[in-house]
Protein backbone atom coordinates (compact mmCIF):
# COMPACT_ATOMS: atom_id res chain seq x y z
CA UNK A 1 0.00 0.00 0.00
CA UNK A 2 1.13 3.50 -0.76
CA UNK A 3 0.46 6.24 1.73
CA UNK A 4 -2.67 8.31 1.59
CA UNK A 5 -4.21 11.27 3.36
CA UNK A 6 -7.63 12.64 4.12
CA UNK A 7 -8.93 15.98 5.30
CA UNK A 8 -12.11 15.83 7.38
CA UNK A 9 -13.98 19.08 7.92
CA UNK A 10 -17.20 20.42 9.34
CA UNK A 11 -18.65 22.74 11.95
CA UNK A 12 -16.94 22.50 15.33
CA UNK A 13 -18.85 19.80 17.20
CA UNK A 14 -19.74 17.69 14.17
CA UNK A 15 -17.14 15.16 15.21
CA UNK A 16 -14.66 15.35 12.38
CA UNK A 17 -11.65 15.49 14.72
CA UNK A 18 -12.89 12.39 16.51
CA UNK A 19 -13.55 10.62 13.19
CA UNK A 20 -9.96 11.40 12.22
CA UNK A 21 -8.69 10.15 15.54
CA UNK A 22 -10.53 6.84 15.07
CA UNK A 23 -8.97 6.46 11.63
CA UNK A 24 -5.51 7.26 13.06
CA UNK A 25 -6.04 4.85 15.93
CA UNK A 26 -7.09 2.08 13.52
CA UNK A 27 -4.07 2.71 11.30
CA UNK A 28 -1.79 2.50 14.33
CA UNK A 29 -3.41 -0.83 15.29
CA UNK A 30 -2.65 -2.04 11.77
CA UNK A 31 1.03 -1.25 12.30
CA UNK A 32 1.03 1.73 9.93
CA UNK A 33 2.63 5.14 10.35
CA UNK A 34 0.11 7.89 10.96
CA UNK A 35 -0.22 11.58 11.75
CA UNK A 36 -3.29 13.49 12.96
CA UNK A 37 -3.03 17.24 12.51
CA UNK A 38 -5.97 19.33 13.70
CA UNK A 39 -6.74 22.89 12.77
CA UNK A 40 -6.48 24.73 16.06
CA UNK A 41 -6.92 28.23 14.75
CA UNK A 42 -9.98 30.42 14.67
CA UNK A 43 -11.83 27.95 12.39
CA UNK A 44 -12.56 25.89 15.51
CA UNK A 45 -15.45 28.30 15.93
CA UNK A 46 -16.27 28.52 12.24
CA UNK A 47 -17.51 26.17 9.62
CA UNK A 48 -14.31 24.48 8.57
CA UNK A 49 -12.85 22.89 11.71
CA UNK A 50 -10.72 20.16 10.24
CA UNK A 51 -8.14 17.47 10.72
CA UNK A 52 -5.65 15.99 8.27
CA UNK A 53 -4.85 12.32 8.77
CA UNK A 54 -1.92 10.78 6.89
CA UNK A 55 -1.56 6.99 6.76
CA UNK A 56 1.43 5.26 5.27
CA UNK A 57 3.64 2.20 5.55
CA UNK A 58 6.57 4.65 5.47
CA UNK A 59 7.35 7.37 8.04
CA UNK A 60 5.15 10.42 7.41
CA UNK A 61 7.04 13.38 5.95
CA UNK A 62 4.92 16.49 5.95
CA UNK A 63 1.81 16.07 8.10
CA UNK A 64 0.48 19.18 6.38
CA UNK A 65 -1.09 18.40 3.02
CA UNK A 66 -2.57 21.04 0.78
CA UNK A 67 -3.70 18.86 -2.13
CA UNK A 68 -5.59 15.97 -0.64
CA UNK A 69 -6.16 12.40 -1.72
CA UNK A 70 -9.28 12.18 0.40
CA UNK A 71 -11.87 14.68 1.64
CA UNK A 72 -14.80 14.24 4.01
CA UNK A 73 -17.08 17.28 4.34
CA UNK A 74 -20.00 17.78 6.66
CA UNK A 75 -21.10 21.24 5.53
CA UNK A 76 -21.13 23.71 2.64
CA UNK A 77 -18.27 25.98 3.82
CA UNK A 78 -15.97 22.95 4.02
CA UNK A 79 -17.01 21.67 0.60
CA UNK A 80 -16.41 25.08 -0.98
CA UNK A 81 -13.06 25.54 0.71
CA UNK A 82 -11.55 22.11 0.24
CA UNK A 83 -13.17 20.33 -2.75
CA UNK A 84 -11.12 22.28 -5.32
CA UNK A 85 -7.92 21.12 -3.58
CA UNK A 86 -8.52 17.37 -3.93
CA UNK A 87 -6.12 15.56 -6.27
CA UNK A 88 -7.64 14.05 -9.41
CA UNK A 89 -8.71 10.49 -8.67
CA UNK A 90 -9.25 11.32 -4.99
CA UNK A 91 -12.23 10.37 -2.84
CA UNK A 92 -14.73 13.02 -1.73
CA UNK A 93 -17.42 12.15 0.80
CA UNK A 94 -20.27 14.67 0.91
CA UNK A 95 -22.89 14.87 3.65
CA UNK A 96 -26.11 15.42 1.69
CA UNK A 97 -28.11 16.14 4.85
CA UNK A 98 -26.38 19.52 5.05
CA UNK A 99 -24.95 19.99 1.57
CA UNK A 100 -27.40 20.61 -1.24
CA UNK A 101 -24.87 21.14 -4.00
CA UNK A 102 -22.53 19.20 -6.20
CA UNK A 103 -18.84 18.65 -5.44
CA UNK A 104 -18.23 19.69 -9.06
CA UNK A 105 -15.36 17.20 -9.38
CA UNK A 106 -15.96 14.73 -12.22
CA UNK A 107 -12.35 13.58 -11.85
CA UNK A 108 -12.86 12.24 -8.31
CA UNK A 109 -14.84 9.47 -6.67
CA UNK A 110 -17.69 11.36 -5.06
CA UNK A 111 -19.70 9.59 -2.37
CA UNK A 112 -22.95 11.26 -1.44
CA UNK A 113 -24.31 10.06 1.86
CA UNK A 114 -27.13 11.33 4.07
CA UNK A 115 -25.27 11.20 7.37
CA UNK A 116 -28.25 12.36 9.38
CA UNK A 117 -30.69 9.78 8.02
CA UNK A 118 -28.18 6.93 8.34
CA UNK A 119 -27.20 7.91 11.89
CA UNK A 120 -30.84 8.19 12.85
CA UNK A 121 -31.42 4.71 11.46
CA UNK A 122 -28.49 3.47 13.52
CA UNK A 123 -30.10 4.89 16.64
CA UNK A 124 -28.20 8.07 17.41
CA UNK A 125 -27.74 11.39 15.65
CA UNK A 126 -24.41 11.68 17.44
CA UNK A 127 -22.96 9.10 15.05
CA UNK A 128 -23.18 11.17 11.85
CA UNK A 129 -19.39 11.51 11.88
CA UNK A 130 -19.08 7.72 11.92
CA UNK A 131 -21.37 7.37 8.93
CA UNK A 132 -19.04 9.75 7.08
CA UNK A 133 -15.92 7.94 8.29
CA UNK A 134 -17.44 4.64 7.16
CA UNK A 135 -18.23 6.03 3.72
CA UNK A 136 -14.64 7.21 3.37
CA UNK A 137 -13.20 3.87 4.50
CA UNK A 138 -15.61 2.01 2.20
CA UNK A 139 -14.77 4.08 -0.87
CA UNK A 140 -11.03 4.57 -0.31
CA UNK A 141 -10.32 1.11 1.15
CA UNK A 142 -7.56 2.79 3.14
CA UNK A 143 -7.99 0.22 5.94
CA UNK A 144 -10.10 -2.86 6.53
CA UNK A 145 -13.37 -1.66 8.14
CA UNK A 146 -12.79 -4.16 10.97
CA UNK A 147 -9.68 -2.22 12.02
CA UNK A 148 -11.75 0.94 12.44
CA UNK A 149 -14.44 -1.00 14.28
CA UNK A 150 -11.82 -2.16 16.79
CA UNK A 151 -10.65 1.43 17.19
CA UNK A 152 -14.22 2.57 17.85
CA UNK A 153 -14.59 -0.03 20.59
CA UNK A 154 -11.23 0.94 22.07
CA UNK A 155 -11.84 4.70 22.01
CA UNK A 156 -15.40 4.74 23.28
CA UNK A 157 -14.92 3.51 26.80
CA UNK A 158 -16.35 4.30 30.23
CA UNK A 159 -19.51 6.37 29.98
CA UNK A 160 -19.16 6.47 26.21
CA UNK A 161 -19.16 2.68 25.93
CA UNK A 162 -22.96 2.68 25.61
CA UNK A 163 -22.58 4.39 22.23
CA UNK A 164 -20.47 1.56 20.78
CA UNK A 165 -23.29 -0.56 19.26
CA UNK A 166 -24.99 2.39 17.52
CA UNK A 167 -21.60 3.76 16.48
CA UNK A 168 -20.64 0.48 14.87
CA UNK A 169 -23.97 0.31 13.10
CA UNK A 170 -23.58 3.87 11.81
CA UNK A 171 -20.04 3.18 10.67
CA UNK A 172 -21.12 0.03 8.80
CA UNK A 173 -23.93 1.93 7.08
CA UNK A 174 -21.33 4.39 5.91
CA UNK A 175 -19.02 1.64 4.66
CA UNK A 176 -21.87 0.18 2.58
CA UNK A 177 -22.56 3.58 1.01
CA UNK A 178 -18.86 4.09 0.30
CA UNK A 179 -18.47 0.68 -1.32
CA UNK A 180 -21.41 1.40 -3.59
CA UNK A 181 -19.72 4.57 -4.87
CA UNK A 182 -19.25 4.76 -8.62
CA UNK A 183 -15.78 5.04 -10.10
CA UNK A 184 -14.43 8.28 -11.51
CA UNK A 185 -16.31 9.52 -14.55
CA UNK A 186 -19.53 7.60 -13.90
CA UNK A 187 -22.85 9.39 -13.71
CA UNK A 188 -23.88 11.00 -10.40
CA UNK A 189 -25.25 8.45 -7.98
CA UNK A 190 -28.99 7.86 -7.78
CA UNK A 191 -29.06 9.16 -4.20
CA UNK A 192 -28.26 12.66 -5.37
CA UNK A 193 -31.17 14.99 -4.67
CA UNK A 194 -32.82 15.67 -8.03
CA UNK A 195 -32.76 19.13 -9.54
CA UNK A 196 -30.30 20.51 -7.02
CA UNK A 197 -26.99 19.98 -8.74
CA UNK A 198 -25.44 23.20 -9.99
CA UNK A 199 -23.74 21.67 -12.99
CA UNK B 1 -26.04 -4.62 5.41
CA UNK B 2 -24.56 -6.44 8.34
CA UNK B 3 -26.41 -5.79 11.57
CA UNK B 4 -23.74 -7.10 13.92
CA UNK B 5 -23.65 -4.96 17.01
CA UNK B 6 -21.06 -6.67 19.19
CA UNK B 7 -17.60 -5.12 19.12
CA UNK B 8 -15.00 -7.23 17.36
CA UNK B 9 -12.51 -8.96 19.67
CA UNK B 10 -9.69 -6.76 20.91
CA UNK B 11 -6.28 -7.34 19.41
CA UNK B 12 -3.05 -7.20 21.35
CA UNK B 13 -2.28 -3.55 21.98
CA UNK B 14 0.82 -2.33 20.18
CA UNK B 15 3.53 -0.74 22.23
CA UNK B 16 3.02 2.53 20.45
CA UNK B 17 0.33 4.91 21.62
CA UNK B 18 -1.31 7.78 19.78
CA UNK B 19 -0.60 11.05 21.60
CA UNK B 20 -0.59 14.76 21.02
CA UNK B 21 2.89 16.25 21.03
CA UNK B 22 2.13 18.35 24.10
CA UNK B 23 0.83 15.42 26.12
CA UNK B 24 3.69 13.20 24.99
CA UNK B 25 6.18 15.84 26.19
CA UNK B 26 4.44 15.90 29.56
CA UNK B 27 4.67 12.12 29.87
CA UNK B 28 8.31 12.16 28.75
CA UNK B 29 9.12 14.71 31.46
CA UNK B 30 7.60 12.43 34.10
CA UNK B 31 9.51 9.44 32.72
CA UNK B 32 12.69 11.52 32.88
CA UNK B 33 12.14 11.96 36.60
CA UNK B 34 10.86 15.54 36.59
CA UNK B 35 8.97 16.11 39.84
CA UNK B 36 8.00 19.77 39.76
CA UNK B 37 6.30 21.79 37.05
CA UNK B 38 5.64 25.52 37.31
CA UNK B 39 3.76 27.19 34.49
CA UNK B 40 1.09 29.46 33.17
CA UNK B 41 -1.29 28.48 30.35
CA UNK B 42 -0.89 29.75 26.81
CA UNK B 43 -1.97 28.34 23.44
CA UNK B 44 -0.61 26.20 21.75
CA UNK B 45 1.10 24.44 24.66
CA UNK B 46 -1.60 24.33 27.34
CA UNK B 47 -1.98 20.54 27.03
CA UNK B 48 1.45 20.21 28.68
CA UNK B 49 0.36 21.72 32.02
CA UNK B 50 -3.07 20.15 31.54
CA UNK B 51 -1.46 16.71 31.30
CA UNK B 52 0.98 17.27 34.15
CA UNK B 53 -1.61 18.59 36.59
CA UNK B 54 -3.13 15.11 36.49
CA UNK B 55 0.05 13.10 36.06
CA UNK B 56 2.59 14.63 38.46
CA UNK B 57 0.69 13.85 41.68
CA UNK B 58 0.66 10.18 40.61
CA UNK B 59 4.44 10.09 40.92
CA UNK B 60 4.64 12.19 44.07
CA UNK B 61 5.40 15.37 42.16
CA UNK B 62 3.91 18.83 42.29
CA UNK B 63 2.19 20.98 39.72
CA UNK B 64 1.94 24.68 40.39
CA UNK B 65 0.04 27.08 38.20
CA UNK B 66 1.90 30.29 38.81
CA UNK B 67 0.36 33.75 38.58
CA UNK B 68 2.49 34.57 35.55
CA UNK B 69 5.39 33.36 33.45
CA UNK B 70 7.69 35.63 35.47
CA UNK B 71 6.66 33.76 38.60
CA UNK B 72 6.94 30.34 36.87
CA UNK B 73 10.54 30.77 35.87
CA UNK B 74 11.49 32.11 39.30
CA UNK B 75 9.84 29.11 40.93
CA UNK B 76 12.00 26.98 38.63
CA UNK B 77 15.02 28.98 39.81
CA UNK B 78 14.11 28.22 43.41
CA UNK B 79 13.37 24.51 42.94
CA UNK B 80 16.42 23.95 40.71
CA UNK B 81 18.51 25.71 43.36
CA UNK B 82 17.38 23.03 45.80
CA UNK B 83 18.72 20.38 43.45
CA UNK B 84 15.26 19.25 42.36
CA UNK B 85 14.51 18.15 38.79
CA UNK B 86 11.99 20.66 37.48
CA UNK B 87 10.71 22.41 34.40
CA UNK B 88 8.36 24.94 32.88
CA UNK B 89 6.75 25.32 29.48
CA UNK B 90 5.27 28.16 27.53
CA UNK B 91 4.87 29.62 24.08
CA UNK B 92 6.60 32.61 22.52
CA UNK B 93 5.15 35.62 24.41
CA UNK B 94 5.43 33.69 27.67
CA UNK B 95 9.05 32.79 26.98
CA UNK B 96 9.82 36.48 26.57
CA UNK B 97 8.50 37.05 30.07
CA UNK B 98 10.85 34.32 31.36
CA UNK B 99 13.93 35.95 29.89
CA UNK B 100 15.24 37.53 33.07
CA UNK B 101 14.77 34.35 35.10
CA UNK B 102 16.58 32.29 32.50
CA UNK B 103 19.58 34.58 32.71
CA UNK B 104 19.61 34.14 36.50
CA UNK B 105 19.31 30.35 36.24
CA UNK B 106 22.17 30.18 33.73
CA UNK B 107 24.26 32.52 35.90
CA UNK B 108 23.61 30.34 38.95
CA UNK B 109 24.49 27.25 36.91
CA UNK B 110 21.28 25.40 37.70
CA UNK B 111 19.77 22.62 35.58
CA UNK B 112 16.21 22.89 34.32
CA UNK B 113 14.20 22.29 31.17
CA UNK B 114 12.10 24.92 29.42
CA UNK B 115 9.75 24.03 26.56
CA UNK B 116 8.92 26.69 23.98
CA UNK B 117 6.04 25.63 21.74
CA UNK B 118 6.57 28.51 19.34
CA UNK B 119 3.67 30.50 17.92
CA UNK B 120 3.51 33.35 15.47
CA UNK B 121 4.74 36.76 16.56
CA UNK B 122 5.85 39.41 17.19
CA UNK B 123 3.86 40.81 20.11
CA UNK B 124 0.81 38.80 21.02
CA UNK B 125 0.95 37.59 17.42
CA UNK B 126 -1.20 34.56 16.69
CA UNK B 127 -1.60 31.02 17.96
CA UNK B 128 -0.48 29.16 14.83
CA UNK B 129 2.95 27.55 14.34
CA UNK B 130 6.03 29.65 13.58
CA UNK B 131 9.78 29.59 14.07
CA UNK B 132 10.36 33.26 14.75
CA UNK B 133 11.94 32.58 18.15
CA UNK B 134 15.15 31.17 16.68
CA UNK B 135 17.15 34.26 17.58
CA UNK B 136 15.56 34.35 21.00
CA UNK B 137 16.39 30.70 21.66
CA UNK B 138 19.93 30.74 20.33
CA UNK B 139 21.10 34.28 21.00
CA UNK B 140 19.86 34.93 24.46
CA UNK B 141 16.42 35.66 25.99
CA UNK B 142 17.75 37.64 28.86
CA UNK B 143 20.80 39.76 29.46
CA UNK B 144 24.41 38.80 29.86
CA UNK B 145 26.90 36.39 28.40
CA UNK B 146 25.04 33.12 28.72
CA UNK B 147 23.68 30.39 26.49
CA UNK B 148 21.14 27.62 26.77
CA UNK B 149 21.29 24.33 24.96
CA UNK B 150 18.44 24.23 22.41
CA UNK B 151 16.89 21.01 21.06
CA UNK B 152 14.53 21.16 18.08
CA UNK B 153 12.38 18.03 17.51
CA UNK B 154 10.59 17.48 14.22
CA UNK B 155 8.18 14.72 15.24
CA UNK B 156 6.26 13.72 18.34
CA UNK B 157 8.56 10.73 18.85
CA UNK B 158 11.65 12.89 18.58
CA UNK B 159 10.11 15.39 21.01
CA UNK B 160 9.77 12.53 23.51
CA UNK B 161 13.31 11.26 22.92
CA UNK B 162 14.83 14.72 23.26
CA UNK B 163 12.74 15.51 26.32
CA UNK B 164 14.04 12.35 28.02
CA UNK B 165 17.56 13.49 27.29
CA UNK B 166 17.03 17.17 28.08
CA UNK B 167 17.23 16.68 31.84
CA UNK B 168 20.42 14.63 31.54
CA UNK B 169 22.00 17.38 29.46
CA UNK B 170 20.77 20.07 31.84
CA UNK B 171 22.35 18.26 34.76
CA UNK B 172 25.55 17.39 32.91
CA UNK B 173 26.18 21.05 32.12
CA UNK B 174 24.23 22.51 35.05
CA UNK B 175 22.55 24.77 32.57
CA UNK B 176 19.02 25.39 31.25
CA UNK B 177 18.03 23.24 28.27
CA UNK B 178 15.30 24.47 25.96
CA UNK B 179 13.13 22.15 23.89
CA UNK B 180 12.07 24.38 21.03
CA UNK B 181 9.17 23.10 18.91
CA UNK B 182 6.17 24.77 17.36
CA UNK B 183 2.40 24.64 17.64
CA UNK B 184 2.15 22.00 14.94
CA UNK B 185 4.24 19.48 16.88
CA UNK B 186 2.37 20.38 20.06
CA UNK B 187 -1.08 19.88 18.56
CA UNK B 188 -0.38 16.94 16.26
CA UNK B 189 -1.02 13.33 17.29
CA UNK B 190 1.46 10.68 16.21
CA UNK B 191 2.29 7.21 17.47
CA UNK B 192 4.92 7.31 20.21
CA UNK B 193 6.84 4.78 22.18
CA UNK B 194 8.15 5.45 25.68
CA UNK B 195 11.01 3.53 27.20
CA UNK B 196 9.75 0.96 29.70
CA UNK B 197 11.62 2.39 32.65
CA UNK B 198 12.03 6.02 33.53
CA UNK B 199 15.60 7.07 32.93
CA UNK B 200 15.93 9.64 35.61
CA UNK B 201 16.95 8.54 39.07
CA UNK B 202 15.90 11.21 41.54
CA UNK B 203 18.42 13.99 41.41
CA UNK B 204 18.86 13.44 45.17
CA UNK B 205 22.07 14.53 46.79
CA UNK B 206 24.00 17.01 44.68
CA UNK B 207 27.17 18.73 45.73
CA UNK B 208 25.64 22.12 44.93
CA UNK B 209 21.93 22.06 45.86
CA UNK B 210 20.63 24.01 48.83
CA UNK B 211 18.58 22.55 51.63
CA UNK B 212 19.04 20.97 55.03
CA UNK B 213 22.69 21.07 56.05
CA UNK B 214 22.56 18.67 58.98
CA UNK B 215 22.72 15.00 58.01
CA UNK B 216 20.87 12.20 59.84
CA UNK B 217 24.07 11.44 61.76
CA UNK B 218 24.21 14.97 63.08
CA UNK B 219 27.13 16.12 60.92
CA UNK B 220 26.77 19.45 59.24
CA UNK B 221 27.99 20.14 55.73
CA UNK B 222 29.44 23.51 54.76
CA UNK B 223 27.05 26.27 53.75
CA UNK B 224 26.26 26.46 50.03
CA UNK B 225 25.37 29.57 48.10
CA UNK B 226 23.40 29.92 44.86
CA UNK B 227 24.02 33.39 43.61
CA UNK B 228 24.40 35.47 40.48
CA UNK B 229 25.71 38.67 42.03
CA UNK B 230 29.45 39.25 41.76
CA UNK B 231 30.47 42.78 42.64
CA UNK B 232 34.14 42.13 42.10
CA UNK B 233 34.92 42.48 38.39
CA UNK B 234 37.74 39.93 38.63
CA UNK B 235 35.47 37.36 40.22
CA UNK B 236 32.72 38.00 37.65
CA UNK B 237 35.27 37.80 34.84
CA UNK B 238 36.42 34.43 36.21
CA UNK B 239 32.77 33.31 36.43
CA UNK B 240 32.22 34.27 32.79
CA UNK B 241 35.36 32.38 31.78
CA UNK B 242 34.03 29.32 33.58
CA UNK B 243 30.69 29.61 31.79
CA UNK B 244 32.48 30.11 28.46
CA UNK B 245 34.50 26.94 29.00
CA UNK B 246 31.23 25.10 29.60
CA UNK B 247 29.64 26.46 26.41
CA UNK B 248 32.78 25.56 24.44
CA UNK B 249 32.53 22.04 25.81
CA UNK B 250 28.86 21.93 24.74
CA UNK B 251 29.80 23.17 21.28
CA UNK B 252 32.35 20.35 20.93
CA UNK B 253 30.20 17.53 22.24
CA UNK B 254 26.57 18.27 21.54
CA UNK B 255 25.91 19.46 17.99
CA UNK B 256 23.45 17.10 16.30
CA UNK B 257 21.96 16.99 12.86
CA UNK B 258 20.36 14.76 10.25
CA UNK B 259 21.27 14.70 6.57
CA UNK B 260 18.50 13.42 4.30
CA UNK B 261 19.24 12.60 0.69
CA UNK B 262 15.97 10.85 -0.19
CA UNK B 263 15.23 7.14 0.04
CA UNK B 264 18.79 6.42 -1.06
CA UNK B 265 21.27 7.27 1.71
CA UNK B 266 24.37 9.09 0.49
CA UNK B 267 22.76 9.97 -2.84
CA UNK B 268 24.53 12.91 -4.53
CA UNK B 269 22.79 16.30 -4.54
CA UNK B 270 22.85 19.56 -6.47
CA UNK B 271 21.01 21.67 -3.90
CA UNK B 272 21.03 21.49 -0.11
CA UNK B 273 17.99 22.56 1.89
CA UNK B 274 18.42 23.59 5.51
CA UNK B 275 15.40 23.50 7.82
CA UNK B 276 14.54 22.51 11.38
CA UNK B 277 11.52 21.22 13.30
CA UNK B 278 8.18 21.12 11.49
CA UNK B 279 9.67 22.92 8.49
CA UNK B 280 12.21 20.12 8.05
CA UNK B 281 9.46 17.51 7.72
CA UNK B 282 7.76 19.54 5.04
CA UNK B 283 11.11 19.93 3.27
CA UNK B 284 11.66 16.16 3.46
CA UNK B 285 8.46 15.58 1.53
CA UNK B 286 9.51 18.27 -0.95
CA UNK B 287 12.89 16.54 -1.42
CA UNK B 288 11.06 13.26 -2.14
CA UNK B 289 8.74 15.05 -4.54
CA UNK B 290 11.50 16.67 -6.62
CA UNK B 291 13.66 13.54 -6.55
CA UNK B 292 10.80 11.66 -8.19
CA UNK B 293 11.04 14.26 -10.96
CA UNK B 294 14.78 13.67 -11.27
CA UNK B 295 16.01 16.73 -9.35
CA UNK B 296 18.75 15.94 -6.85
CA UNK B 297 17.97 17.72 -3.59
CA UNK B 298 19.02 16.95 -0.02
CA UNK B 299 18.03 18.29 3.40
CA UNK B 300 20.24 19.23 6.34
CA UNK B 301 18.28 19.36 9.59
CA UNK B 302 19.90 20.81 12.70
CA UNK B 303 18.59 18.95 15.77
CA UNK B 304 20.51 21.18 18.18
CA UNK B 305 19.94 24.84 17.34
CA UNK B 306 22.49 25.76 19.98
CA UNK B 307 25.19 24.56 19.69
CA UNK B 308 24.56 24.84 15.96
CA UNK B 309 26.09 21.99 13.90
CA UNK B 310 28.39 24.34 11.96
CA UNK B 311 31.02 21.77 11.00
CA UNK B 312 28.55 19.15 9.81
CA UNK B 313 26.64 21.75 7.80
CA UNK B 314 29.83 23.03 6.20
CA UNK B 315 30.76 19.44 5.26
CA UNK B 316 27.28 18.91 3.78
CA UNK B 317 27.65 22.16 1.82
CA UNK B 318 31.06 21.08 0.54
CA UNK B 319 29.43 17.89 -0.74
CA UNK B 320 26.99 19.75 -3.01
CA UNK B 321 27.85 18.89 -6.62
CA UNK B 322 29.34 21.71 -8.65
CA UNK B 323 28.43 25.21 -7.51
CA UNK B 324 24.91 24.22 -6.42
CA UNK B 325 23.15 26.49 -3.93
CA UNK B 326 21.94 26.19 -0.35
CA UNK B 327 18.24 26.86 0.26
CA UNK B 328 17.34 27.80 3.83
CA UNK B 329 13.61 27.37 4.58
CA UNK B 330 12.03 28.68 7.77
CA UNK B 331 8.70 29.67 9.21
CA UNK B 332 10.20 33.09 9.90
CA UNK B 333 11.56 35.98 7.92
CA UNK B 334 15.08 34.50 8.03
CA UNK B 335 16.77 33.86 11.37
CA UNK B 336 18.63 30.53 11.19
CA UNK B 337 19.68 31.96 7.84
CA UNK B 338 22.42 33.89 9.69
CA UNK B 339 23.93 30.65 11.02
CA UNK B 340 23.61 29.01 7.61
CA UNK B 341 25.52 31.94 6.10
CA UNK B 342 28.12 31.65 8.84
CA UNK B 343 28.58 27.98 7.98
CA UNK B 344 28.92 28.84 4.29
CA UNK B 345 31.33 31.75 4.89
CA UNK B 346 30.77 32.90 1.35
CA UNK B 347 31.57 29.51 -0.17
CA UNK B 348 28.03 28.94 -1.48
CA UNK B 349 25.07 30.88 -2.71
CA UNK B 350 22.59 30.87 0.19
CA UNK B 351 18.95 31.32 -0.87
CA UNK B 352 16.04 31.79 1.48
CA UNK B 353 12.34 31.01 1.56
CA UNK B 354 10.24 31.85 4.58
CA UNK B 355 6.72 32.50 5.77
CA UNK B 356 5.43 33.94 9.01
CA UNK B 357 2.26 34.65 10.91
CA UNK B 358 1.24 30.99 11.14
CA UNK B 359 1.35 30.44 7.39
CA UNK B 360 3.10 27.11 6.90
CA UNK B 361 4.74 26.50 3.51
CA UNK B 362 3.39 23.41 1.76
CA UNK B 363 5.65 20.70 0.29
CA UNK B 364 4.59 21.85 -3.22
CA UNK B 365 5.62 25.41 -2.42
CA UNK B 366 9.04 24.24 -1.20
CA UNK B 367 9.40 21.97 -4.26
CA UNK B 368 8.75 24.97 -6.45
CA UNK B 369 11.48 26.91 -4.60
CA UNK B 370 13.87 24.00 -5.18
CA UNK B 371 13.13 24.08 -8.91
CA UNK B 372 13.79 27.81 -8.99
CA UNK B 373 17.03 27.36 -7.00
CA UNK B 374 18.18 24.84 -9.60
CA UNK B 375 17.36 27.22 -12.42
CA UNK B 376 14.28 25.28 -13.51
CA UNK B 377 10.97 26.88 -14.20
CA UNK B 378 8.77 26.68 -11.11
CA UNK B 379 5.82 24.40 -11.69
Amino acid sequence: MRGTDVLMAGFGGQGMLLAGKLLAHAALNEGLEVSWLPSYGPEMRGGTANVIVCVSPEPIGSPLITSHRGLVVMNVPSLEKFAPRVRPGGVIVVNTSMIDRDADRDDCVVVRVDARAEAEAAGTLKAQNLVMLGAYVGASRVLPPEAVERAIAEELTGRKARFVPASLDAFRRGVAAGRAALPVGAAPSATAPSGRGER
Amino acid sequence: MSQRTAAPPAVERPRKVLMKGNEALGEAAVRAGCVHFFGYPITPQTEIPEYLVKRLPEVGGTFVQAESEVASINMVLGAAGMGIRCMTSSSSPGISLMAEGMSYIAACELPCVIINMMRAGPGLGGILPAQGDYFQATRGHGHGDYQVLVLAPSSVQEAVDLMLEAFELAERYRNPVMVCADGMIGQMMEPVEFPGEGRGPPLGATDWGLGVRRGADGTERPRRVVNSLYLSPEELHAHNLKLKAKYDDMARREPRHELYTGADADAPYDVLLVAFGTMARICKTAVDEVREAGLRAALFRPITLNPFPFEALRAAMDAIEGDGPVLDVEMSMGQMLYDVRLAALGSRRVLFHGTAGGVVPSPDEVASEIRTALGRAPR
